[in-house]
């Protein structure tokens, strides 16, 4: 085996230099995701406002379950997570089907055109859809205009359109940008494979329930966790949409978070119990998906 | 039926673009008219775009902030980009069984949800009295572990050959990293550079809580100044909102194409 000047083999040599490329950003994980986790972990076990904490043992996580508000978040969250998310995907599945049409005219404008809103800002897209459904916004107005309704909605207003308004507003914002990992899934699927399929007289149906969808599954784990995880981890939205309200109807369980940190007295030991739920939630969520999407 | 099938194609498609691109339409004629125009329901451009202009500097200061917004995400996407790549690269090309249960480790971090994080980060960077800072905005998110991945998975795709080759001609580990590695890999960095930017520049959250002197405001912040109060007047705020997203707008459109080659590459598997 050769050595290298300093007496090392070459395959040390190759060896350290491996580890000295990745420790930068494995030691940044390590402090700032893990770390933080175990001293989330710690303080949830302690009780007090502000900086003034004592341990309390369980006492966090025996309030979590009498806080109604809590509760409340929590269902906003789920709600979302059930009905936003499957339509997102089945729509950004759709679109990327269409547009991989061979002889389709326009191509790149559509794509661009349907990937546009993922490049406005959370907090802009948030403030445009707050406005544009505003009591006097524009969506009343045309509706009127057009005969639809008789009087204004006050979309943000009541608990239900407010909810609608958060997942209209969520499709809207990031269904383009799931379609391009669609996109690029369904360019890796081989011609041939759909040749064959057309000779054995399988149907547009069959050939999708069959070939494309198998082929795709990794790309369907992929944008269901990453969506999972996000619905899980909505903030700007509720904050700057609605508000969180009204009476709390639309507020996400981060917005909570963010309330009893920093805006109520700092009740930081409390939050970090709740914020240890949301992770739990999504461990198990994204365990769930790769079992289910490993099956072959 | 073939021609129906692809009327229908196309009439989908443009339905959908429309609705895509309405909301963005809307805000930047809004930016151009004023309040009692908006909300009239006026959507062709108006001439109220100066107006609206001299009223959002004379409210907010949008070069403090805009310029805050454009360095941090800035410091923040290249650094995050050299790390991660040199990582992914790292864990592919000199994997071994501890490495690869290494990277197993980190990608449980993408389980992490930043409201869990937020609170322990927010203590710690106040301990280190570095709030307000460019290092508070940009060190947590610098590495990621999806990035990491994506670099991992367009590095398995390179040959190594290459790498053979160049080391028999001598050239050190990191040279063959940056003079070979990264210009081949552009349409990866391309999408990793659009991705990384554009959360970076949308970050709400951790700004919100750890940008606390008025100095050190981000763009997102300035906006939701903006949209809070008595009396919106909606022309400036939608300058404001137009303002805040034409970075990441503009990057896209120019990334575009490489945006969707590097996506490509990082879903083959």
């Amino acid at each position: 085996m050769k050595t290298s000047r300093k007496g090392l083999t070459v395959n040390q040599k190759y060896n350290i230099t491996g580890w000295t490329f990745l420790l930068p950003a494995a030691i940044l994980i390590f402090a700032m995701n893990f770390y933080p986790m175990i001293q989330a972990l710690i303080l949830s076990f302690k009780s007090g406002i502000g900086n003034n904490l004592k341990f309390n043992g369980l006492y966090n996580y025996s309030r979590l379950l009498e806080d109604r508000v809590f509760w409340t978040s929590f269902k906003n969250t789920f709600l979302y997570l059930l009905i936003q998310v499957p339509i997102m995907l089945a729509l950004a599945i759709f679109l990327a089907l269409l547009l991989n049409k061979k002889d389709l005219k326009c191509k790149g404008l559509f794509r661009t055109a349907i990937f546009l809103p993922c490049c406005t800002a959370l907090v802009s897209y948030s403030i445009i859809f707050k406005t544009l459904f505003s009591f006097d916004g524009y969506i009343n107005t045309v509706l009127l205009n057009l005969g639809i309704i008789s009087s204004r909605i006050n979309w943000l207003g009541q608990e239900e359109t407010a909810k609608i308004v958060i997942i209209i507003a969520l499709i809207w914002r990031w269904t383009g940008y799931n379609m391009v990992f669609y996109l690029a899934g369904l360019q890796n699927i081989d011609d041939s494979l759909y040749e064959a399929a057309k000779i054995d007289g399988a149907g547009s149906v069959k050939t999708f329930f069959k070939i494309t969808m198998p082929l795709l599954r990794p790309t369907i784990l992929l944008t269901t966790i990453m969506s999972i995880n996000g619905t899980l981890q909505l903030f700007d939205e509720s904050v700057n949409l609605t508000g969180g309200g009204p009476a709390n109807s639309t507020l996400t369980m981060s917005h909570y978070i963010y309330k009893v940190s920093f805006e109520y007295n700092p009740q930081f030991g409390y939050a970090a119990a709740m914020s240890y739920i949301i992770f739990i939630l999504v461990a198990v969520l994204s365990f769930i998906q790769m079992k289910v999407g490993d099956k072959r | 039926m073939r021609k129906i099938k692809n009327v229908s194609t196309y009439v989908i498609l443009s339905i959908v673009s429309l609705i895509s691109v309405f909301p963005l339409y809307w805000m930047i004629s809004a930016a151009t008219n004023n309040s009692t125009d908006i909300l009239g329901g006026r959507l062709i451009f108006g001439t109220n775009l100066m107006n609206n202009l001299t009223n959002l500097l004379e409210q907010q200061n949008v070069g403090r902030a805009f310029g805050n917004s454009l360095m941090f995400s800035t410091i923040l996407s290249v650094l995050s980009l050299v790390v991660c790549s040199i990582a992914g690269y790292g864990f592919e090309i000199y994997h071994d069984r501890a490495k690869d249960r290494l990277m197993g480790i980190l990608l449980l971090a993408m389980m992490v949800p930043f409201a869990a994080t937020l609170i322990p980060l927010f203590k710690m960077f106040t301990d280190l009295n570095l709030q307000s800072t460019w290092i508070a905005y940009v060190l947590p998110t610098i590495s990621t572990p999806f990035l990491i991945m994506l670099f991992r998975q367009s590095a398995r795709s390179f040959p190594k050959d290459i790498i053979e080759a160049a080391r028999i001609d001598g050239l050190s580990e990191i040279r063959i990293f940056a003079t070979i590695f990264v210009p081949t890999m552009k349409s990866t960095y391309a999408a990793a550079m659009t991705v990384t930017f554009m959360n970076a520049w949308n970050n709400y959250l951790w700004p919100k809580v750890i940008m606390m002197s008025e100095k050190s405001q981000t763009m997102p912040m300035l906006v939701t100044n903006l949209s809070v109060g008595y009396s919106i007047d909606y022309g400036v705020l939608m300058l404001g909102v137009l303002i805040c997203s034409l970075p990441t707008g503009i990057l896209f459109l120019v990334l575009q194409k490489s945006f969707a080659n590097g996506i490509v590459g990082a879903v083959k598997g």
